[in-house]
């Protein structure tokens, strides 16, 4: 099986019978209590999101370092900022949608260009949100973020590597973007699985000896679906290559570029606006180094709607199906 | 009252007036910038930087300093000629201002130039950004002070409400702020644009201990500060009363110089352009000459 072993990822992930099943921001309360165990200055501010951002595991740990802000957006980022400038290590969250949703240009001026060591975290990102409608799913972030200088942005693929980012977020300095997901996803990597900021990494690659007809790049809980669909296309004797890409930016650009030169053609997806996510980073990286056909999964110049999660991702075209038709017109314009 | 001796308030009084000076010529030679605000606020910006403020200027990361951040970043032209004044870098310094390269950006930036605390421009985010710097040096239990200086006008922003209830909340008796209530905005006046008034009622309301004052008063200016620190468990808001464009007769309290430098300005009653600049100087240096003569 094509499972890139030095991934270390879970033995049952082709099984969604058997697959545990838990949120992102899990990862992201579980980390942010690690972050403060490690780090004396780490304190947590929210929005009147406590619980279901899952600060509030830090909250009952630290109550002291904890700031409860109400639901203000714009002071949370610029309190965070004044936190910072004197030796804390702020962690903010809230919706995606209201940070960095709501306070974009206090991210801005008073965190990035004021380089404050802040750390944002957005939940509740993409159309999974479900039920509660387009209001609250946050299809944009990744695009509004990244162009910022001075930030980083980081995606988590399951609540395993959102643990993982959160903490290695609390180690960096400067500002971080954290992007994290309602739902109940599959957990697929495990603690061995290596996490750093900058790398991209291969979780199903070709079969020995032959070079990959197509890569798929992607990042979020939808790499599962990446994988499920690898798994399908091999089936059919298609050979795949699918990297996990949680670090939007700074991004890993020489596994790209070889998953690229390697393949001819390339996938992306994202539970996001195609315009300016991490599809739109790849597209700049490979226009610029190696360019070949791509075609882009996520949500095509449209709003979310109120439904099941798992429905909204088929009926918004990020499904495993549509995936293999990605793979397919990407393919049909391969040059040989 | 007062603590401070005649012959203090004497020196104040002088060095605001050095200040407006430097304000004019170095407006005049970026070509652009606010002239309204800055003159206003020069006794605030000397009577912090010259008496209440701890800080050093040769060593402008001491830890035991005051904060002071400038939320209305706009009328950095003051902040910058009484920073150097005060001797954290050279007067001559103060002619880049807004020019490629310099250290003095349009909007004051933080990297740009050691000594300020705060990157600021976009209104409304300053209060928040001092009341994170109170909470944060609350929390290691230290006493340092932290300044927030504002603007009337930012007062339209809900950001800033944000922060005066999240600091009423905290009881941020560390936290003092001044409004500058000169009255205008880019649009005009603020009682027009958008009133603020009751402006003090407001903060008492959202828990602060508010005191009104004279902005041009340094008695006044330092009692209030004085007051300020004394009171426990609340934040404290400092309204001064000051008069946009103070000590140029033809810029007072025209909200047409809010965002005009001299020799630029086409406004009723001032001299023609080009000759605003002289008038200016030489009205600041015979105001000098005043000062210095009544308290002789």
């Amino acid at each position: 099986m094509p499972i890139n072993l030095r991934a270390k990822l879970v033995e049952n992930i082709l099984d969604f019978q058997s697959i545990e099943q838990r949120p992102t921001r899990d990862g992201y309360g579980q980390g942010l209590v690690r972050a403060g165990e490690e780090n004396p200055n780490v304190v947590a501010l929210c929005a009147d999101l406590t619980e279901s951002t899952r600060t509030l595991l830090f909250q009952q740990k630290f109550p002291l370092r904890f700031l409860e802000i109400g639901v203000a957006e714009q002071n949370l980022a610029a309190v965070a900022s004044g936190l910072a400038a004197v030796g804390k290590v702020p962690f903010i969250s809230s919706y995606a949608m209201f940070s960095p949703g709501r306070n974009w240009e206090q991210i801005r001026t008073t965190i990035c260009y004021n380089e404050r060591n802040v750390k944002i975290a957005g939940a509740h990102a993409g159309v999974s949100v479900g039920p509660d409608g387009a209001t609250h799913q946050a299809i944009e972030d990744i695009a509004i973020t990244r162009p910022i200088a001075n930030m980083t942005v980081l995606v988590p693929c399951d609540v395993e590597e959102a643990r993982k980012v959160t903490v290695a977020a609390g180690k960096f300095v400067g500002p971080v973007y954290m992007r994290f997901a309602r739902e109940k996803t599959p957990v697929f990597t495990t603690a061995e699985t290596p996490f750093e900021i900058g790398k991209a990494y291969v979780f199903w690659a070709e079969p020995d000896g032959r070079k990959p007809d197509v890569a798929i790049v992607a990042c979020g809980p939808l790499v599962h679906n990446a994988i499920l669909a690898a798994a399908e296309l091999e089936k059919e004797g298609t050979s795949v290559r699918v990297i996990n890409n949680p670090s939007v930016k700074p991004m890993d650009e020489k596994t790209i570029i070889e998953a690229a030169r390697d393949a001819g053609a390339m996938v992306t997806v994202e539970e996001h606006q195609v315009a300016g996510g991490m599809g739109s980073a790849v597209a700049e990286v490979l226009a610029k180094n190696y360019p070949v056909p791509m075609e882009f999964v996520g949500v095509q110049n449209r709003f979310g709607e109120s439904g099941e999660p798992s429905e909204l991702i088929e009926r918004f075209g990020m499904g495993v199906k549509h995936i293999l038709e990605a793979v397919k017109r990407v393919r049909e314009r391969k040059r040989d | 009252m007062s603590h401070l001796h005649e012959d203090k308030i004497k020196f104040l009084e002088e060095m605001a007036n050095q200040i407006r000076q430097s304000i004019i010529e170095m407006l005049v030679a970026a070509g652009s910038g606010h002239s309204a605000g800055p003159l206003g606020m020069a006794d605030v910006f000397t009577a912090i930087y010259f008496h209440i403020l701890a800080h050093d200027p040769k060593n402008p990361d001491w830890e035991g300093r005051d904060r002071l951040v400038l939320s209305n970043g706009h009328i950095c032209p003051v902040l910058y000629a009484t920073m150097a004044h005060a001797g954290y870098f050279p007067v001559k310094e103060l002619k880049t201002l807004r020019k490629f390269g310099t250290r003095l950006q349009g909007h004051p930036h933080r990297m740009a130039l050691r000594g300020l605390e705060t990157t600021s421009g976009p209104l409304g985010s300053g209060l928040s950004q001092a009341v994170g710097m109170a909470l944060g040096l609350r929390m290691d239990k230290k006493l340092n002070w932290t300044y927030c200086l504002m603007s009337d006008g930012e007062h339209d922003a809900g950001n800033t409400w944000e922060a005066a209830m999240l600091a009423g909340k905290e009881r941020l008796h560390n936290l003092i702020a001044i409004v500058d209530r000169n009255n205008i905005q880019i649009d005009g006046y603020t009682e027009n644009v958008m009133p603020l008034e009751p402006l003090a009622a407001k903060y008492r309301a959202f828990n602060w201990h508010v005191i009104e004052i004279d902005g041009h008063n340094f008695e006044a200016i330092v009692n209030a500060v004085e007051e300020a620190k004394a009171i426990y468990e609340k934040p404290t808001m400092i309204v001064a009363h000051t008069i946009p464009g103070k000590g140029v007769d033809f810029m007072e309290r025209r909200f047409e110089w809010h965002g005009v430098p001299p020799d630029a300005g086409d406004v009723s009653g001032a001299p023609p352009k080009g000759e605003q600049a002289r008038v200016a100087l030489e009205e600041l240096r015979t105001l000098g000459g005043k000062i210095q003569s009544e308290h002789q």
